[in-house]
């Protein structure tokens, strides 16, 4: 059980391009979930190789349980880290590889032995050791360097994108050995992904980044119902904005005023977010405007309109049985509830291309 | 049953295919083969000569064959007097000396040049192609009015030394080969499970780039173990070799020459079958080198 902080944690290549990872604060909980989430190139993995060692942060601090380890060369500090492209090593065999951390740590052959064949269950890859790395699919050798990593019980497993590579159904029976083994170990796990899905999902914290900054550091669902930000909400996916000014819990709009108790911003500018599933479409009622259906989509699950309200235009997910009631071009009311209306922050890029 | 019908047609295309690459794959073979024969005779054929020399006593103009033989020549090359065996011993330490030099200042050097980005890399690749460019002799003749200076003419340590210039250039690139098709993340992941520096060392970058480390040292003892210009320039006739022994017999004694010659080109041969597993093209270790 480690806690890891990081602390003003920053990572400049060169001196010309902006930081990779840029004065980062964070902490991650002891034996928690964490997922480091973000575009690729936004910093994620190269803060993973600073927290494992490989990697010298250009300012800042790292530390475990209170207590910097920057100074600790990567074969001490206990972190482990298993990358995207798995790495076993091609003249070993699946036992020698798996073997590699606990020889390092000059254990007895015998218990190698024994704690190899341990591991091989618990990935669910018995009777494997005399094989090759090539020999393997890509989804046993991700479970082989995942059992290489967990075998010399680390205080920290540090993941890069562990289910990036790996086809739909084997990423979700990896995505369970990885919570399951994550729960019984208890282990500090971090984990680097560019999927939102994916860090929802397995994660417990969520930490997003952008360019080398962090964006939110919060539980899955905040990212959804409460977002910092347009941008973090847009990275999440299928909310509706509507620009407006926000004033004693309510947003005026060019279509409209909304009451919204729910507010990022005390006053002034800010933009209306809500998700598609939280709009109603037809009751009328409070905090509902009148629009026009423009065009729907049946998907089984669930039906999905565009309706232009004004200048705006949003979308709203209903039951798959209202695409009877409304056809292209009539008339709806569309209620937001004021309970999922969550008022942002205007960032200044969004204000240009918000228009 | 309409679309059982479409089928057919679909397979022609199909079905020419396999006797066209079949026609391709027949001709590869008998290149293959050609180029086999063609490298074995101008290869061993030399050779072959080289050794009826040595075991002729007379063979003059008409004859194909010698017509008596001799094993006088042999007896020559194995009496001490002579010490062919002392200066083919001399021959072969400066040869691993070289080699193992090389090696130890090559594969740092190549690993700089196949995996990092640095000013001035072009002109440092250059640099080091300029003695394989540069013809040798022009090159040792200023070496050697350095030498005579440093008190290194005239020695073993003078002699390796130059030796090193032209086979460090092989080596690095050989090695800047390999290292370009390498990937760190291997030693980084290493010493994330917990590998020392030295045990990611020995344990993970040498296997990766052992293939490399032997072609590059083939060239190394073969170019020094049959070095004439630079031995004896910076030798100066007190450093023996089997080259030097060499030609000082093929005016005075054509059998003692072949004699000779077998003696010399038989470690050359043995390294190279030695290690002929690592020169094959299908080696990816080896990278552009062993598929030239």
């Amino acid at each position: 059980m480690t806690q890891v902080t990081l602390s003003a944690l920053t990572k400049q290549f060169d001196e010309k391009s902006p930081p990779a990872v840029d004065q980062l604060d964070l902490e991650i909980e002891s034996g928690k979930l964490t997922a480091l989430l973000g575009p690729s190139g936004c910093g994620k993995t190269t803060t993973m190789k600073m927290i494992a060692g490989l990697l010298r942060p250009t300012s800042g601090d790292i530390s475990f349980d209170g207590e910097s380890i920057l100074s600790i060369p990567p074969e001490d500090r206990g972190a482990v880290m298993v990358f995207q492209n798995y790495l076993l090593f091609p003249y070993m065999t699946i036992a020698e590889n798996i073997g590699f951390g606990l020889k390092m740590r000059k254990v007895g052959r015998n218990e190698i032995r024994t704690r190899v064949r341990d591991m091989l269950d618990l990935v669910q890859l018995p009777g494997f050791e005399d094989r090759k790395p090539r020999q393997l699919s890509g989804g046993q050798q991700q479970r082989i360097a995942l059992a290489r990593a967990l075998i010399v019980q680390p205080n920290v497993l540090l993941l890069d994108e562990p289910l990036s590579n790996l086809d739909a159904h084997l990423r979700d029976e990896m995505r369970e050995l990885i919570r399951r083994i994550q729960t019984e170990m208890g282990i500090t796990t971090v984990f680097v992904t560019h999927d939102q899905e994916e860090a929802v999902v397995l994660a417990d914290k969520i930490a997003l980044l952008f360019d080398g900054r962090l964006q939110q550091f919060d539980v899955p669902d905040a990212f959804f119902e409460t977002p910092r930000t347009t941008a973090i909400a847009k990275f999440f996916g299928g909310t509706n904005f509507i620009p407006g000014n926000y004033r004693d819990g309510a947003i005026t709009t060019p279509v409209g005023r909304f009451r919204a108790p729910n507010s990022s911003v005390a006053h002034g500018d800010a933009v209306l977010s809500i998700r598609p599933e939280a709009l109603e479409l037809g009751p009328g009622g409070d905090n509902s405007v009148r629009g026009t259906v423009l065009s729907h989509v049946y998907v089984g699950r669930y039906a999905r309109f565009r309706v232009s309200i004004g200048e705006a235009e949003i979308e709203a997910i209903t039951d798959p049985g209202r695409v009877k009631e409304f056809d292209d071009g009539y008339e709806v009311s569309v209620r937001f509830d004021p309970a999922k209306i969550w008022v942002i922050a205007p960032s200044p890029a969004e204000q240009q291309d918000g228009g | 049953m309409a679309e059982t019908r479409v089928e057919p047609t679909g397979a022609v295309p199909g079905s020419a295919e396999p006797g066209a690459s079949e026609r391709r794959f027949s001709w590869r073979i008998t290149g293959r083969w050609v180029g086999i024969t063609g490298l074995l005779a101008f290869l061993v054929a030399p050779i072959v000569p080289l050794f009826i020399w040595s075991i002729s006593f007379r063979w003059f103009y008409p004859a194909i064959l010698p017509t008596e033989y001799s094993a006088r020549a042999w007896t020559e090359v194995i009496t001490p007097h002579n010490d062919v065996l002392g200066v083919a011993w001399n021959t072969a330490l400066i040869a691993l000396v070289v080699t193992a030099l090389s090696i130890l200042l090559g594969v740092p050097a190549g690993r700089a040049l196949g995996l990092y980005e640095f000013r001035g890399k072009r002109l440092v690749e250059w640099m080091i192609l300029a003695p394989i460019i540069v013809p040798g002799l022009a090159v040792v003749l200023g070496i050697h009015v350095l030498f005579i200076r440093a008190g290194l003419s005239n020695s073993i340590p003078g002699v390796i030394l130059v030796h090193l210039v032209p086979t460090l250039p092989y080596m690095t690139l050989v090695m800047s080969g390999v290292f370009a098709n390498y990937d760190t993340d291997f030693e980084l992941q290493a010493r994330s499970l917990g590998a020392s520096r030295w045990a990611t060392q020995r344990l993970i970058t040498l296997p990766a780039i052992f293939p490399g480390v032997v072609v590059g040292a083939l060239f190394a003892f073969i170019i020094s173990w049959s070095q004439y210009v630079l031995t004896l320039l910076i030798g100066g006739g007190q450093v023996q070799t089997l080259p030097l022994l060499l030609f000082g017999f093929v005016r005075s004694d054509p059998a003692i020459a072949g004699a000779l010659s077998v003696v010399f080109i038989l470690p050359a041969v043995l390294v190279l079958l030695l290690s002929s597993r690592y020169l094959s093209g299908d080696n990816a270790a080896v990278g552009g080198i062993g598929n030239i």
